[in-house]
C-alpha cells in the first residue's frame, strides 16, 4: 500500500476555485489598491466558483480522500449544488454591498476576501464526507463572519453584534467538536457513511447513553448554526447589529450551511429514531417561536430574523417525520431530505430578494431602519416596492409568491408521505401566523408615505433585486426544476 | 387541441393577461376599459363551453365526473400537480356567474371608482385576479392545481378590502385574509392526506373515495370541509364575513358575496363529498345542524342589524345554511336545491350589494336609523331594492324560492328525527329571512323621507342600469325556468350519487 494519497484535483476544483479567489482579492487588494478591482476579481471569482461546481457535479459524484471506501471529499449532486447556491448567494451579497463599501466606513479589501473565504467553507460544506471536515468547513464559514459583522469602522451596535455572535458561535463549535469526539468513541469512525452503518448494524451501540448524548450535542451544536429555538437567541441581534449585505448573507449562505451540515449528519452519520423525536421538537418550537415573536417586532432586520429563524422551522419540519416509524421508511426519508433542501434552496431565494429590496429602500450606509420608515415605498418606488412585497408574500408562501408557495407545498406533502399529519398540520398553522406580519409589512409599503424622500437605489443592488425576483419567478413557475437539483 | 380545450385556458389565461395589460397600459381609464374588455371577452369564452359531449348516453360503468370538455397537462411532477381543467353541469353555471359579475363589477368600476385612495385600474387589474382563481377553482379537475387557484384569491380581495374600502377596512381585510387562510392550510394538508393515501391528484379518479381507507376519509372530510366551512361560511367560522362585506367597496362585496362564498360549496361537494363520499355520510348530521344553526343565528342577527350592508352580509350566513343544509341531506334534491341555492344566492345577493352602495353612495349613510322614505325620493331604487329583497327572502317565482323550498323538501324527505327537526327548523328560518327583510324594507323604503334621503335625485346612471339589469333579468329567469340550472346540473349530481355510500 503507498502512503501517498492520490488526490482527485478535479473534484477538489471547486475548492480551489473559492479558495484562489479569497487569495486573488487579498493580493489584489495589496498589489493594485484598487476598491473596483478588488470587487471585481471577488464577483469573477464567486461566478467562477458557482460554474464550475456546477460542471464538475454534472459529470458524475467523484470522490477523494479516500481511507478504504469511506471518502472525505465526495463531490456530488448535492455537493455541487450547495456550492453553486453559496457562490451565487455570495456574488448576490457582493452586489448588495456596493453602496455599503462606497461609503467608505468598511475596508473594501477585507470586506471581499473575508467573504471569499466564508464562500470557500461554504464550498467545502456540501462535499464534506466526514464529520472534522464538516465542522471545520462549518467553522471557515462563520469565522469571516463574526469579522464582518463587526467590520464597520465606529458602529457600536455592530461590534457589539459581532460580540455576541463570536461567543455563542463558537460555543456552538465547541459542543459539536465534543459531540463528534463522543462518536469516535462509541464507533470508532468518523465518516459519515461509516458511522451511519455501524451505527446501523451495531444495536448495542445505539443503546448505549453515550451514543445519544453525542448524538443531541452534535445535533445541538449545529442547530445554533441554523438559530433553531431554543438556541436562536444570537441570531435578531447579530442581524440588526450587523451591516445589511452581512445580514442578508448570515440569513441565506450562513443560513444554508447550518441546515446542510444539519442533513449531513442526519442523513447519513445518526439513526433516525433518535433525531427524529430531537428534530420534530426543534421544528416545531422554531417556527412558533420564531413567528410569535416577529409579530411584534418593529424595526425591519428584527423582523427578517425572526421570520429566518420561524423559516428554519419550516426548513427542519420535514426531518421531524423521522420521528415516526412510518417516516424511516427508503421513500419517506428521501421524500423529507430533499424536501427540507428544496424548502431551503427557495427560502433563501426569496430571502435573498427581500434583503436586496430593503438595501435598496434604505440609505447608503443606513441600518434596516423601522417598519415606519418603510411606510409608502412602494409608492415612491413602483418596482422595489413590488418586488419586495413578492418576496415577503412568497416567504409567507401565497400566491402570487408561487415559490415560497410551492416550498410550503413541498414541506406538506413528504410530512404526509411520511404520515407526520400533526406536524404538517402545525406547519399549516404557523403559515397563519406567518401572513399576519408579513401582510403588515406589505400592507404599509403600500400606505401613504410619510415624508422622506426618496433614495435612489443603486445599481447594483437593483440588480441583484431584479435577478432574484426574475429567478423567483421563474421557479415559482417551474418549481421542478428545483426539486429535480434537491432530490439529486 | 380541440375547441372546448382552448376555450378552457383562455377563460383562466384571458382574464390573467387582461389583468397584467390592465396594469401596464399608460393613464387610468385606459387601463379600466382594457380590463372590462378582458372581462367580456372570458364572460364570451365561458358560454361555449356548454356546448360539448354531454355523454349520459352511454352504457356501462362510468366514472362518477365526466367533464364537458378537459385538459390535462403535466406541470410539476413532483408535487403530483398536473394542469386539469374541465367543466361539467355542477361547475359550469358558477363559471358563468363568475365571468358576468366579474364584466358587471369592471363595468360599474369604468363608470364610479370607489374613494379610498388606489387607482381604478388597479382595482380592475385586482378584480380580474380575483376571477381567475374563482374560475380556476370551478374548474380545477386535479386537488393540488384546485388548492393552488383556492389560494390565488386570498391576497387581491385582501388588496381590494384594504385599498378601497370603508373606515375600518384594514381591520377587516386582516380578518378576511387570516381566516381565509386558515381554511385554505387545512384544505393544504387536506389535499395531501387524500394524494399520499390514494397516489394520484386527479379529482376524475378521486371521486368515489378512490379505495380509499375509511380512517384516511374520516381525517381527509373533515380537513376539507373545515376548511370549506370557512369559506362559505358555516357557523360558527362565519365572523370574518360580516366585516369583510360591510367595509369592502360595492364591487368587492358583490364579487365575495356573488361567488368567492361559492368556492366553498362548490368544493364541499366537489371535493369533499367526491373524494370522501364515507367521511361525509359520517358528518352528515353534524353539518346539517351546524347549516341549521347558520340558518337561524344568521336570521336572528338580521332582525337586529341597524346596518344595510351588514345585514345584507349576515343574510348570506343564513343564505349559505339552507346551501349546506342541501349539501348535508347528500339526496339529488338536496345537491340539485344547493346548486341552484348558489346561483340564486350569487344573483340576488350581488343584486342586493350593488344596490346597498348606491343608497350608501347617495345617502352617504349606511345606517337603517338615518334612512327611511327612499321610495318617496328614489322611486326606482327603492322598487329595485324591493325586487332584490323579495327575491331574496324566497318569494315563488323568483330565484331565491327553489334553492330554500327544496333543501328543506330534502331534510323532510331523508326522514328520521333528526332531519324532521333540522327541516322545521330550517324552515322556521326561512320565515326569520322573510321577517329581517320586510323590516329592512320598512324602515328604508317606507316612511317619511329622513334627511339624509330627502335630497336624493330620483335617476339611475346608465350605468347603474346596465350592470343591474341582467341580475335583474336573472334573478326572474331562474325563478320562472330553474331548468336553466338544474337540467345541467341532474346528470352530474346523479353520477356523483351514485359513488357515496
Amino acid at each position: 500500500m503507498s502512503l501517498v494519497q492520490s488526490v482527485d484535483n478535479v473534484a477538489m476544483l471547486p475548492a480551489y476555485l473559492a479558495a484562489g479567489t479569497a487569495v486573488l482579492v487579498l493580493l489584489g487588494d495589496l498589489l493594485v489598491a484598487r476598491p473596483a478591482v478588488t470587487v471585481a476579481v471577488a464577483a469573477l471569482g464567486a461566478a467562477g466558483t458557482a460554474a464550475g461546481a456546477t460542471l464538475v457535479g454534472t459529470a458524475g459524484t467523484r470522490r477523494t480522500f479516500c481511507v478504504g471506501d469511506d471518502c472525505s471529499w465526495v463531490w456530488g449532486g448535492r455537493a455541487a449544488l450547495v456550492g453553486a447556491v453559496i457562490a451565487l448567494l455570495t456574488l448576490g451579497v457582493l452586489a448588495l454591498s456596493g453602496p455599503l463599501l462606497r461609503a467608505g466606513r468598511t475596508p473594501v479589501g477585507e470586506y471581499c476576501f473575508l467573504l471569499a473565504c466564508a464562500m470557500t467553507g461554504g464550498v467545502v460544506l456540501g462535499a464534506a464526507g466526514d464529520l472534522i471536515t464538516l465542522i471545520v468547513a462549518l467553522e471557515t464559514l462563520t469565522l469571516p463572519l463574526y469579522v464582518l459583522v463587526g467590520l464597520r469602522r465606529g458602529s457600536l451596535a455592530g461590534a457589539e453584534a459581532a460580540v455576541t455572535f463570536f461567543v455563542v458561535s463558537v460555543v456552538a463549535t465547541t459542543v459539536t467538536l465534543l459531540g463528534a469526539a463522543l462518536l469516535y468513541a462509541v464507533a470508532g469512525t468518523l465518516h459519515l457513511d461509516r458511522l451511519g452503518a455501524t451505527l446501523a448494524d451495531r444495536a448495542d451501540l445505539t443503546d448505549l447513553p453515550l451514543t445519544g448524548v453525542a448524538a443531541a450535542l452534535v445535533v445541538a451544536g449545529l442547530a445554533f448554526k441554523v438559530a433553531a429555538v431554543p438556541f436562536h437567541a444570537w441570531a435578531p441581534a447579530t442581524y440588526d447589529g450587523a451591516p445589511l449585505p452581512v445580514a442578508a448573507y448570515l440569513s441565506t449562505a450562513s443560513k444554508l450551511g447550518g441546515v446542510v451540515a444539519l442533513l449531513a449528519v442526519v442523513q447519513r452519520a445518526l439513526p433516525g429514531d433518535m433525531t427524529g423525536p430531537v428534530l420534530a421538537a426543534l421544528a416545531v418550537l422554531t417556527m412558533t417561536v420564531g413567528n410569535l415573536v416577529a409579530l411584534r417586532q418593529r424595526r425591519t432586520v428584527r423582523l427578517l430574523a425572526w421570520s429566518s429563524v420561524a423559516q428554519a422551522g419550516y426548513i427542519l419540519a420535514p426531518l421531524g417525520a423521522l420521528a415516526l416509524a412510518a417516516g424511516r421508511t427508503g421513500d419517506a426519508r428521501t421524500a423529507a431530505y430533499a424536501a427540507a433542501v428544496a424548502y431551503a434552496i427557495f427560502f433563501v431565494l426569496l430571502e435573498l430578494a427581500a434583503f436586496a429590496a430593503v438595501v435598496a429602500l434604505r440609505p447608503a450606509d443606513g441600518d434596516g431602519g423601522t417598519l415606519a420608515d418603510l411606510r409608502g415605498a412602494a409608492r415612491r418606488h413602483p418596482w422595489v416596492g413590488g418586488a419586495f412585497a413578492l418576496a415577503l408574500i412568497g416567504l409567507a408562501g401565497l400566491p402570487p409568491g408561487l415559490a415560497g408557495l410551492f416550498a410550503k407545498v413541498t414541506v406538506v406533502r413528504a410530512l404526509l408521505a411520511g404520515h407526520a399529519g400533526w406536524l404538517a398540520l402545525v406547519v399549516a398553522l404557523n403559515a397563519v401566523i406567518g401572513l399576519a406580519y408579513y401582510l403588515r409589512v406589505t400592507a404599509s409599503l403600500y400606505a401613504t408615505p410619510t415624508g422622506a424622500a426618496a433614495v435612489r437605489p443603486a445599481r447594483t443592488v437593483a440588480l441583484a433585486l431584479g435577478v432574484a425576483t426574475v429567478a423567483a419567478v421563474v421557479i415559482g413557475f417551474a418549481p421542478q426544476l428545483v426539486l429535480d437539483v434537491a432530490a439529486r | 387541441m380541440t375547441f372546448g380545450q382552448v376555450l378552457l385556458v383562455a377563460v383562466v389565461a384571458v382574464p390573467a393577461l387582461g389583468a397584467l395589460a390592465t396594469a401596464v397600459v399608460p393613464g387610468d381609464r385606459a387601463g379600466r376599459v382594457v380590463g372590462t374588455v378582458a372581462a367580456a371577452l372570458t364572460l364570451l369564452a365561458t358560454l361555449p363551453l356548454v356546448g360539448g359531449d354531454h355523454g349520459w348516453f352511454g352504457y356501462g360503468p362510468r366514472p362518477a365526473v365526466q367533464p364537458w370538455h378537459q385538459v390535462d397537462l403535466p406541470w410539476v411532477p413532483g408535487l403530483d400537480l398536473r394542469f386539469h381543467l374541465g367543466v361539467d353541469g355542477i361547475s359550469w353555471p358558477l363559471v358563468v356567474l363568475t365571468a358576468l359579475l366579474t364584466l358587471l363589477c369592471c363595468a360599474y368600476t369604468l363608470w364610479r371608482v370607489p374613494t379610498g385612495g388606489g387607482s381604478g385600474r388597479a382595482l380592475v387589474a385586482l378584480l380580474l385576479v380575483v376571477e381567475v382563481g374563482i374560475l380556476g377553482t370551478f374548474l380545477a379537475l386535479d386537488l393540488v392545481l384546485f388548492f393552488l387557484f383556492f389560494e390565488v384569491v386570498l391576497l387581491p380581495m385582501y388588496a381590494v378590502i384594504a385599498g378601497w374600502g370603508g373606515a375600518d377596512r384594514r381591520r377587516a381585510a386582516r380578518k378576511f385574509a387570516l381566516y381565509t387562510l386558515f381554511g385554505s392550510v387545512l384544505l393544504l394538508v387536506g389535499v395531501y392526506v387524500v394524494v399520499a393515501a390514494a397516489g394520484t391528484a386527479d379529482l376524475v379518479a378521486l371521486t368515489g373515495g378512490a379505495g380509499l381507507s375509511r380512517g384516511t376519509q374520516l381525517a381527509a372530510f373533515t380537513l376539507l370541509a373545515l376548511a370549506f366551512a370557512v369559506k362559505s361560511p358555516l357557523w360558527p367560522l362565519h365572523s370574518w364575513l360580516p366585516d369583510a362585506h360591510t367595509q369592502a367597496p360595492t364591487v368587492g362585496s358583490v364579487i365575495l358575496a356573488g361567488v368567492l362564498l361559492k368556492m366553498g360549496t362548490y368544493g364541499m361537494i366537489r371535493v369533499a363529498v367526491g373524494v370522501a363520499p364515507e367521511g361525509a355520510r359520517w358528518a352528515a348530521p353534524v353539518l346539517g345542524v351546524l347549516a341549521v344553526a347558520a340558518i337561524l343565528i344568521g336570521g336572528l342577527v338580521c332582525l337586529a342589524q341597524d346596518d344595510l350592508k351588514r345585514l345584507i352580509a349576515y343574510s348570506s350566513v343564513g343564505h349559505m345554511g339552507f346551501v349546506l343544509l342541501g349539501i348535508a341531506t347528500l339526496t339529488a334534491t338536496g345537491l340539485q336545491a344547493a346548486l341552484i341555492g348558489n346561483i340564486a344566492h350569487g344573483v340576488i345577493t350581488a343584486l342586493l350589494f350593488f344596490l346597498a352602495g348606491a343608497v350608501k353612495d347617495r345617502a352617504h349613510t349606511g345606517s337603517l336609523a338615518d334612512l327611511s322614505g327612499l321610495r318617496e325620493t328614489a322611486p326606482r331604487l327603492a322598487g329595485l331594492l324591493g325586487f332584490a329583497a323579495v327575491a331574496s327572502l324566497g318569494l315563488p317565482g323568483l330565484a331565491g324560492f327553489w334553492g330554500e323550498a327544496f333543501a328543506v323538501v330534502a331534510a323532510v324527505r331523508r326522514g328520521g328525527p333528526l332531519w324532521l327537526t333540522l327541516a322545521v327548523l330550517a324552515a322556521l328560518g326561512g320565515a326569520l329571512t322573510a321577517a329581517y327583510f320586510l323590516r329592512l324594507l320598512r324602515r328604508v323604503s317606507h316612511g317619511r323621507p329622513s334627511p339624509a334621503v330627502a335630497g336624493l335625485a330620483p335617476g339611475l346612471a346608465g350605468a347603474e342600469l346596465t350592470a343591474w339589469a341582467p341580475l335583474v333579468l336573472l334573478a326572474l329567469a331562474v325563478g320562472l325556468a330553474p331548468a336553466l340550472v338544474l337540467s345541467y346540473a341532474s346528470g352530474p349530481v346523479e353520477a356523483l350519487l351514485g359513488v357515496v355510500p
